[in-house]
């Protein structure tokens, strides 16, 4: 397993994105499937960087690991912020017209079309988030 | 992320070039604040957008409903990429795209 931990700051995203991408490549995922891994990283990063800690600044965790037969990339962010499971929040209704549009929840829906499985625990005092991606 | 702008009376477009992130696209929605003062026919031309992400999607959702009140808005040369995410949440069926 790859482990990176950084303080949860916005700034801190490319270096996330960058390590995640390393080991994507390395594993030979296709280009599309690391082009959604980094907008579901972009999205979870981002949600604990404004959210988790706020005012605060606290530290993040993100750790990739793969599997074989069938390949599968599993991803797994964890904070020590305020306990949220973001799977409470329900997906925005993509039907509706322009004026009722809201603008929240769109990021949360979009790590969920893009993965396979997602699961949220709360464990001793952190925010475990745990994602699947058959490649 | 890079911003070019090309303004032809009340007509914009804004060529977004690289990537439409939470880290960029605060700056994008800071730059239309007064860009579109005065503009009725927005265009934006994604053919160097390799990249969109919610934060970004948020800014166009904002530029469309502020077009709808003074005039017309439309995305040109989406990449497959973009247009995956655009399709993904509905934007695509929301806004006119060339």
């Amino acid at each position: 397993m790859h482990k990176i931990t950084v303080e949860a700051v916005v700034e801190n995203l490319q270096t996330v994105i960058d390590f995640a991408t390393e080991h994507l490549e390395e594993q030979d995922c296709p280009m599309k499937t690391a082009m959604q891994m980094e907008l579901v990283i972009e999205e979870i990063f981002v949600n604990i960087a404004n959210y988790a800690y706020n005012p605060e600044v606290g530290m993040a965790t993100f750790c990739i690991e793969f599997e074989e037969r069938p390949s599968a990339i599993l991803m797994t962010f964890i904070d020590n912020g305020k306990p949220y499971n973001p799977l409470e929040k329900s997906d925005p209704d993509t039907t509706l017209d322009i004026d009722e549009r809201d603008i929240g929840g769109l990021g949360i829906f979009l790590v969920k079309k893009n993965v396979d499985e997602i699961d949220y625990k709360y464990e001793g005092g952190k925010n475990i988030l745990s994602m699947k991606k058959f490649f | 992320m890079e911003i070019k702008k090309e303004q032809n009376g009340s007509a914009l477009t804004i060529h977004v070039i690289g990537r439409l992130d939470a880290g960029s696209a605060p700056d994008l929605s800071k730059e239309l604040t007064t860009a579109l003062d005065g503009v009725t026919d927005l265009t934006f031309d994604f053919a160097e957008l390799k990249y969109i992400a919610s934060a970004g999607l948020r800014v166009l959702l904002v530029a469309q409903k502020r077009m709808n009140k003074q005039g017309s808005m439309k995305l040109i040369h989406v990449s497959e990429a973009v247009m995956e995410v655009l399709d993904m949440t509905g934007f695509a069926s929301l806004m006119t795209i060339e």
